[in-house]
């Protein structure tokens, strides 16, 4: 069976406790997805990156923003 | 010998709280490398980390958990703040109450022109507040000082060094390791911008663990660069704490025991622990005071310090008395020079070193009695 893409919401941290941070924000609030290693497409290199679906983008940044967690990026991906 | 009597706990504390040995048994098995994947094995590793830092800045009063920074132990952490903040142009203040790990990092940079002035302690080890003022240049850069004696117990007030340091627009740079877990320690409060701390001593953990709590807006070069897990194609390390100041793999595995204090630490309360502590050694120390040819050195009328007895008997060698309390009664101490070479100098006690009894809030009354009793059982017997 070929695997197909699908969209995905993917948002990268400055640094790992960055994304320590959220993850726990986000358990803690019930929202959905899971950290992955930053894809390629985004930056070269390393790093944590939390995975969503694209209609929860609204909902992560908010508890973001609201929390005062940093974040350097938001984007919209295609992802297997 | 039936049981040790363990009173070296100013060294390390020997008995750890339930769970310590345990988390880092579990770690070892199931941790992977932190910040290194995400895959579950990382991720734990990165968790257990990240909730370190959270604890300990509770425990701390450090305003922001990634300001919380993992170094092997104190003297590492120490290193990174006076070697990462302070230049060969620049003044720096201290005291003679200081630990090597204090004291050599600061010899280093006097060696490539720093300034360095010291604030001198009396034959009791006791020093002045009054003697910070004068020593203050437009360049003094920080003040660096022990929260703690390592040797005496005895405690600087921290909280008006910190002001006066700002004053003259220095920063303060304090050696918590005898104090973190042992007594209620809050960093924003006291003025402090960067705290080091160790992992083994009060806070309980395993050895191999320490770090720095640094204040928001405090800068420091990092000491080493290399790995960090992000930003893998830059030049220089990360900006950001705490991986600026992390290269290389962390000892996720000590920090997971060191997890598992932490959670004893909130759980029982510092503060208890700290009573229980101190009771101790007042106890200790009034039972020992008195007892002829016995010399207690330190500031016993403060109402806040350590909770460390040092003493010698007579002229004996202090190495010999503690090794005959340790081979005749089972109780283990610290004798000779404790790493402050500047306090043995004012106290006059180079040559002899001091026994050192430090306390644990797993000691008990019984012990304090028993060594007390092997105190005036030496004392009698020279």
């Amino acid at each position: 069976m070929t695997r197909q893409k699908k969209p995905a919401l993917v948002i990268t941290f400055h640094a790992t406790s960055q994304a320590m941070a959220a993850e726990e924000l986000f358990r803690r609030a019930g929202l959905p997805g899971r950290m992955i290693p930053v894809p390629s497409q985004i930056a070269a290199g390393c790093g944590l990156a939390w995975k969503a679906l694209p209609q929860e983008r609204d909902a992560l940044c908010t508890a973001l923003d609201t929390a005062a967690v940093g974040h350097s990026g938001c984007f919209l991906l295609e992802m297997y | 010998m039936e049981k040790l009597i363990y009173l070296d706990n100013a060294a390390t504390t020997l008995h750890k709280p339930p769970g310590v040995a345990e988390a880092v048994a579990q770690a070892i098995l199931t941790a992977g490398n932190a910040a290194r994947g995400a895959h579950g094995a990382s991720m734990q590793a990165s968790r257990t980390v990240y909730e370190t830092r959270q604890k300990l800045a509770r425990l701390l009063g450090c305003p922001r958990p990634d300001h919380v920074v993992f170094t092997s132990n104190s003297t590492m952490a120490l290193n990174i703040a006076i070697q990462g903040l302070l230049s060969p142009s620049d003044h720096a203040i201290t005291t003679d109450l200081e630990h090597n790990s204090v004291l050599r990092p600061l010899y280093a940079l006097q060696a490539l022109g720093m300034g360095l002035d010291f604030v001198r302690a009396d034959r009791q080890g006791r020093i002045r507040f009054e003697d910070f003022a004068p020593l203050f240049r437009p360049n003094t850069r920080a003040v660096v000082c022990t929260h703690a004696s390592n040797l005496t117990g005895d405690m600087p007030d921290v909280a008006r060094i910190a002001e006066i340091a700002h004053a003259h627009g220095a920063l303060l740079i304090l050696d918590a390791s005898q104090t973190a877990g042992t007594m209620p320690v809050d960093m924003t409060a006291l003025g402090v911008d960067v705290l080091c701390f160790t992992g083994h001593k009060g806070l309980m953990g395993p050895q191999g663990t320490g770090g720095l709590c640094i204040r928001p807006g405090v800068d420091i070069r990092p000491l080493l660069r290399g790995g960090s897990g992000v930003h893998s194609f830059e030049r220089e390390q990360p900006r950001d704490y705490p991986t600026r100041l992390e290269a290389g793999t962390l000892n996720s595995h000590g920090i997971a025991g060191l997890d598992a204090a932490a959670d004893y630490l909130l759980e029982a309360g510092v503060e208890a622990i700290c009573q229980k502590e101190q009771a101790l050694m007042r106890r200790f120390y009034e039972g020992v005071r008195h007892i002829d040819g016995v010399t207690v050195y330190g500031d016993f009328t403060a109402k806040h310090r350590a909770a460390i007895v040092s003493l010698n008997i007579c002229d004996w060698d202090s190495a010999e008395v503690s090794d005959v309390l340790y081979a005749d009664y089972g109780i283990a101490t610290r004798p000779g020079a404790h790493c402050a070479p500047r306090l043995h100098e004012a106290l006059g006690t180079v040559r002899q070193g001091a026994v050192r009894f430090s306390f644990s809030v797993f000691n008990s009354e019984d012990e304090a009695d028993m060594a007390i009793q092997a105190v005036k059982e030496l004392a009698q017997s020279k």
